[in-house]
């Protein structure tokens, strides 16, 4: 080392700041690691003591609790279903068939679907559902996500579709395989990693998200975990900090078991176009 | 086996003409190489017999069948693709296998024969590998696996050996030649390689600009070039095409060029012909028919030295006649000859192609 002393004491100074704002980072992380194993977890971050899974019981003890993790469940795969069967399908079309203008209808769907999923487009949405006679529904809910993402999610899957040579499928069709028996048993299975990342991405999204099924839904019966948390306020608007505490880690391990699953089975691969 | 037929087929992108009133006939049985640079409409034409293309206007028949409009599936064709288009997600016996899937084979029936396909390849011992976990020839000995498994009409290579090294490229080569004669199938080869062409075929279609310019034997091309194109196409290194200036003169030809030296030719009509419209004409001689000799000799061309490139059994001797234009010649010489040399190549009349200012070729005496 023969750092001369002024650049010594930089370094220092630099090494300081970097970990000042990690911990800035860091710190509402450990709480959310601490604060559900807490039975008098507070705003402030403290360590467990003694560790508990009191927190646990009290919200697997709430029916409402649980049945939202349930709602959430079923819009987030229907959601999925829905966006990534579609998506695929219209990808491949817009990819390997020539229809006019189809470049300029990818991006003019781009453009709106920021608009259709978000909150400028709410009170319209509302209405929409509301006439089709389906509020308080999950179809609602699932039909709204689907129309939001699916723009994007074909951007996504044209792309990775356009970088697949299109001689598979025609080998396949020469060596006598019809369109559809080219399409599932040649380009389905190359395009998979494309479809997982589409699917990755709108579970997500559909799971993380608030205002959609806020607005559209009535009943308790349905709100989705992330409407849920909200009831672990009081009446006066404070947290039950334990209860939230413990339910938003129980609310956030899905998606890291599914963020998990997907880079141990399919490594996670971005192909040129939008990471969201 | 299957013959296959073009009627005046046309194919257009746009405005673009990719093949332009294409008619010829393959013959069952025949080992037809479509060659040509590349856009000229060679693999289009490919496509078209494969039903990856549907031609503008025109027929493709197939074994006297109509098949213009039909579907690939239904063709009964198979076909070799150019980067070999092996399934990514199958192993060997799947991928090659995966023809006979598609006519409702059993499995066991299927990966039997796709065994013994793949043992007469030599890849019998890799069935269990991905595309992925082999060597770029045993690639494209499972993509011709996939394509031998079944018995088709007719067999279609779309530049096969052309992603090979060239050490394995002439095995390949030559294993195909042994392959087709053996089997007897019909085979349609597309190639920008004119040595590959020349090794397979048993005609050569060379194609230029979206037509066919020269539809013979491999033998008759290279004697007999009915271009300039088909001249300076076929051949390593193709034929010099020298620009010179005829004229009649005691009932002889007699041809003038920068560095020339030549008797007079015989005259006949068709040379007449030709003259009568221009008298620039094409002289073309093949490297091979070109040696050494003295300044001044009669049936010479002579030029400074430009490059001499010793490739063992022979050399390249380029001689560089102004503007670009060069004549080289394919000898066997030890000689030591020195850039900027003056140095003459003489040749036997026997073995001077003449084209017209078309760059159509003037028939010889005899042809």
């Amino acid at each position: 080392m023969n750092l001369t002393i002024p650049a010594f004491f930089g370094r220092i100074a630099f090494s300081a700041l970097a970990a000042l704002i990690g911990a800035v980072f860091a710190l509402p992380l450990l709480w959310f690691l601490f604060a559900p194993f807490n039975a008098q977890a507070q705003m402030g971050l403290a360590v467990p003591d003694p560790w508990t899974l009191s927190n646990f019981v009290t919200v697997f003890g709430n029916s409402y609790a649980v049945q939202a993790l349930w709602n959430s469940f079923i819009q987030a795969t229907g959601g999925v279903i829905l966006v990534g069967a579609a998506a695929t399908l219209a990808a491949y079309a817009l990819s390997r068939s020539s229809v006019p203008g189809k470049g300029a209808v990818t991006y003019v769907l781009l453009l709106f679907s920021s608009v259709v999923s978000g909150s400028a487009a709410m009170v319209p949405i509302f209405l929409i559902i509301s006439a089709a006679g389906i509020m308080d529904t999950h179809v609602a809910v699932i039909l709204t996500f689907a129309g939001g993402l699916l723009p994007t999610a074909m951007f996504i899957l044209r792309d990775f579709i356009d970088s697949i040579p299109k001689s598979y499928e025609e080998s396949a069709m020469v060596a006598g395989a019809s369109p559809v028996q080219a399409f599932f048993d040649v380009a389905l299975p190359v395009i998979r990693p494309g479809i997982v990342v589409v699917v990755v991405w709108s579970f997500v999204n559909i799971w993380g998200s608030f205002l959609i099924p806020f607005v559209l839904l009535r009943s308790s019966d349905n709100m989705p975990a992330s409407v849920a948390i909200y009831s672990f306020y009081s009446e006066a608007g404070t947290p039950i900090v334990t209860l939230l505490a413990a339910y938003s880690l129980i609310y956030s391990l899905p998606v890291v078991a599914l963020y998990l699953f997907v880079s141990w089975k399919f490594g996670f691969r971005f192909f040129g176009g939008i990471k969201a | 086996m299957a013959s296959v037929e073009f009627k005046s087929v046309t194919k257009s992108f746009g405005d673009f003409k990719a093949v332009s009133e294409v008619n010829f006939n393959i013959g069952d049985g025949e080992f037809v190489c479509l060659l040509g640079p590349s856009g000229c409409g060679k693999t289009t034409s490919l496509r078209m017999m494969a039903g990856l293309e549907t031609p503008t206007s025109g027929q493709i028949l197939i074994g006297g069948d109509e098949v213009t409009h039909l579907h690939p599936k239904d063709r009964n064709i198979a076909m070799v693709f150019q980067d070999y288009a092996l399934y990514p997600h199958m192993n060997l016996a799947d991928n090659i296998a995966y023809p006979l899937k598609v006519r409702g084979e059993a499995v066991a029936n299927r990966h039997g024969r796709a065994r013994e396909v793949a043992d007469v390849l030599k890849i019998g011992h890799l069935m269990d590998r991905l595309p992925s976990q082999i060597s770029g020839g045993q690639q494209q000995r499972t993509s011709l696996a996939r394509a031998l498994v079944y018995p088709a009409k007719v067999y279609l290579f779309d530049e096969p050996l052309s992603n090979l090294d060239a050490k394995l490229r002439l095995e390949a080569r030559g294993f195909l030649n042994h392959l087709q004669r053996d089997m007897g199938m019909t085979a349609v080869y597309v190639t920008h390689d004119q040595a590959e062409a020349m090794a397979l075929a048993t005609r050569i279609a060379v194609m230029d600009q979206g037509k066919i310019v020269q539809y013979a034997s491999p033998i008759e091309i290279y004697r007999r070039p009915a271009t300039t194109f088909v001249a300076n196409f076929v051949g390593n290194p193709p034929m010099n095409l020298v620009e010179v200036d005829g004229t009649q003169a005691g009932g002889q030809l007699v041809l003038k060029g920068e560095g020339l030296a030549m008797a007079g030719l015989p005259m006949t009509d068709a040379i007449g012909n030709a003259l009568a419209s221009s008298s620039k004409l094409t002289l073309g001689v093949r490297p091979e028919h070109l040696s050494l000799t003295a300044a001044g000799a009669t049936n010479s061309i002579s030029a400074p030295l430009f490059a001499n490139e010793n490739m063992g059994p022979e050399s390249l001797v380029t001689i560089d006649r102004g503007e670009g234009a060069r004549v080289t010649a394919r000898i066997f010489t030890d000689d030591h000859l020195h850039v900027s040399d003056q140095v003459s190549l003489s040749f036997s009349a026997e073995h001077v192609h003449l084209f017209d200012a078309m760059g159509k070729r003037i028939p010889a005496v005899g042809e």
